[in-house]
């Protein structure tokens, strides 16, 4: 009898002990989820619920309706247009460059090198790259200038400005072929040489291979990064900024321009304005997120 | 066979082109301040200036702040939620997610609605407060890359038998956290601070937005007066971002990147 009440007190003891321990990490986490709550969740919901509302703070849909006035319009659609633009071709350039440096079967201290840089260069965005572009392709830019010495060939006669849609989308691939090499070679490790071979003994060529093994398994991922480049490209503002200033109607720009002045003349438009842009990207990671996981049921 | 790989030295050889020439033009375009020679007068010009050497120091200041108390706030989260609260996980994993979902420019768009200075709590209406809210937007900015190292760092060594060895004997929660899971994870914090570190050193929407006089707008503005002193100054952001991922590289060695 004593021993069991010794026991049960031991429980006691025990289950205190216990709910102390998870009470402590408890007060370990907090300040995490009060800061995210502080610096991320309150600022956006302020955004979102603004969005819906009118300048008297009464509930209405008139802002997002507002979002398709030509202006609005514009801005989201030459951004959707630079976002995709870059997306892809950074997703086809880099795919060429991973499967390069992961299966080309080069020398070894390529694919060192190649990771380095992309890590680089995927970094190297905003400002300091506008800055490099414009050296490069602006309108005395070194590339534009031997052109025209040595081939007497001005691209800027041809319609090409760097200051537009194209020029945008060409600075963009800086930063978009390097993040997709450094997502996509990982995925490209996962192909196993056994799969290969095996097609190989069957009769498969290169094309078949490619065709009916290697895509289907890599497409939610090649697809998935593509969009993930889409939204990293989408929410961009620095790059456009120092390289267009405020000429180019991007979205970003037009939010910047907004923030600072109220250029829309209407407080809760700027929130619609965010909004929108959430619901893009928002719902690109989502795809992205699904498409992770279907590429990592062959790529483990 | 063959011939792949002339389709591999291709690639190759393409992306050298386009990494490469941009980097080599702007280093040419830097030197061209003086009429008819090349000369280093813009780096001179730019290292010179004192509001370069401000907003440095000051984008410094913020990026170390910044990595501080990123590194507080994300080491014990990802040790707690490790040992005892696997259940928060998911949860604690979508907001680290987040900064990368939500645009930058929108985050401080709402720091500033929610935190002017006729609101509750009117962070921005003073040069300190306003600081420390840049800071914290920078925290947010970089939490998916530190939680990303911190956690991967703590994957690999044994936290619960640290813990509970210390604990027998004797150690309390501070001393756990600061004398034990600190120093076991200084790498990934290290190689996630780098990358912080690159990420906030040249960051140009929030601290212009916010008002902060820091390198990201001193860029900016140097970029719509000046002619050949932005080259200059992009070869040092790169020289910067170049040596940031050197140093991951040489204290970190994991494989693969802190990013997604």
């Amino acid at each position: 009898m004593a021993q069991e009440a010794e026991l049960g007190s031991d429980r006691a003891v025990l289950v205190r002990f216990r709910i102390g321990q998870s009470g402590w990490a408890m007060v370990g986490v907090a300040p995490f989820l009060v800061f995210a709550l502080m610096f991320l969740v309150l600022p956006t919901m302020y955004l979102i619920v603004g969005a819906f509302r009118d300048g008297e703070g009464n509930f209405t849909l008139n802002n997002l309706g507002d979002l398709f006035q030509p202006s609005i319009r514009s801005a989201y659609w030459i951004s959707i247009k630079v976002s995709v633009a870059s997306a892809i071709g950074g997703a086809v350039i880099g795919f060429f460059l991973a499967y390069a440096g992961v299966m080309g079967s080069l020398p070894n201290w390529i694919r060192p090198t190649l990771m380095t840089f992309c890590g680089v260069a995927s970094n190297f965005a905003g400002l300091p790259l506008a800055f490099a572009f414009l050296a490069t392709l602006g309108r005395t830019g070194l590339v534009t200038a031997l052109l025209i010495k040595y081939f007497d060939f001005n691209i800027y006669s041809t319609g090409f400005n760097l200051l537009s849609f194209w020029g945008l989308a060409l600075t963009y691939l800086y930063f978009q072929i390097p993040l997709m090499v450094l997502i996509l070679a990982p995925a490209l490790d996962g192909l196993k040489r056994e799969w290969r071979e095996a097609s190989a003994i069957l009769g498969a060529n290169s094309f078949h291979y490619w065709r009916y093994v290697a895509l289907p398994i890599l497409w939610p991922s090649l697809l998935g990064t593509t969009i993930l480049l889409f939204a990293n490209a989408f929410g961009a503002i620095a790059t456009a900024y120092g390289l267009t200033g405020s000429s180019l109607n991007i979205v970003t720009i037009l939010l910047y321009a907004q923030i600072r002045g109220d250029v829309l003349h209407n407080q809760n438009l700027g929130y619609a304005l965010a909004l929108g842009m959430i619901l893009i990207t928002g719902l690109s990671n989502a795809v992205y997120i699904w498409l992770r996981g279907r590429s990592e049921r062959w790529l483990r | 066979m063959k011939q792949s790989r002339f389709g591999a030295w291709l690639a190759i050889a393409i992306g050298t082109v386009y990494f490469v020439l941009p980097l080599i033009a702007t280093f040419e375009f830097s030197l061209r301040l003086r009429r008819g020679e090349y000369s280093f007068d813009a780096y001179a010009i730019v290292l010179g200036d004192p509001r370069f050497q401000e907003s440095f120091l000051y984008s410094t200041i913020q990026a170390v702040a910044t990595i501080i108390v990123g590194a507080l706030l994300v080491v014990p989260t990802a040790y707690f939620i490790r040992l005892r609260l696997p259940r928060l996980r998911p949860i604690v994993e979508f907001i680290t997610l987040l900064p990368l979902v939500i645009p930058a420019i929108v985050i401080v768009f709402g720091y500033l609605r929610l935190y002017n200075s006729s609101s509750w709590l009117p962070l921005t209406a003073t040069t300190r407060t306003s600081d420390l809210l840049l800071t914290f937007s920078y925290v947010v900015l970089a939490l998916p890359y530190m939680y990303r190292a911190v956690d991967t760092g703590l994957r690999a060594i044994d936290v619960r038998t640290l813990t509970e060895a210390a604990e027998n004997l004797g150690a309390g929660w501070t001393t756990i956290m600061f004398k034990v899971i600190f120093p076991n994870v200084k790498v990934a914090i290290l190689s996630g601070a780098f990358l912080t570190f690159a990420i906030v050193i040249g960051e140009f929407t929030m601290a212009s937005l916010l008002d902060r006089p820091a390198f990201g707008p001193y860029l900016q503005l140097i970029g719509a007066n000046r002619a050949y002193e932005p080259s200059a100054l992009a070869i040092i952001a790169f020289i910067v971002t170049w040596a940031c991922m050197g140093l991951i590289n040489l204290f970190g060695r994991t494989p693969a990147m802190a990013k997604r």
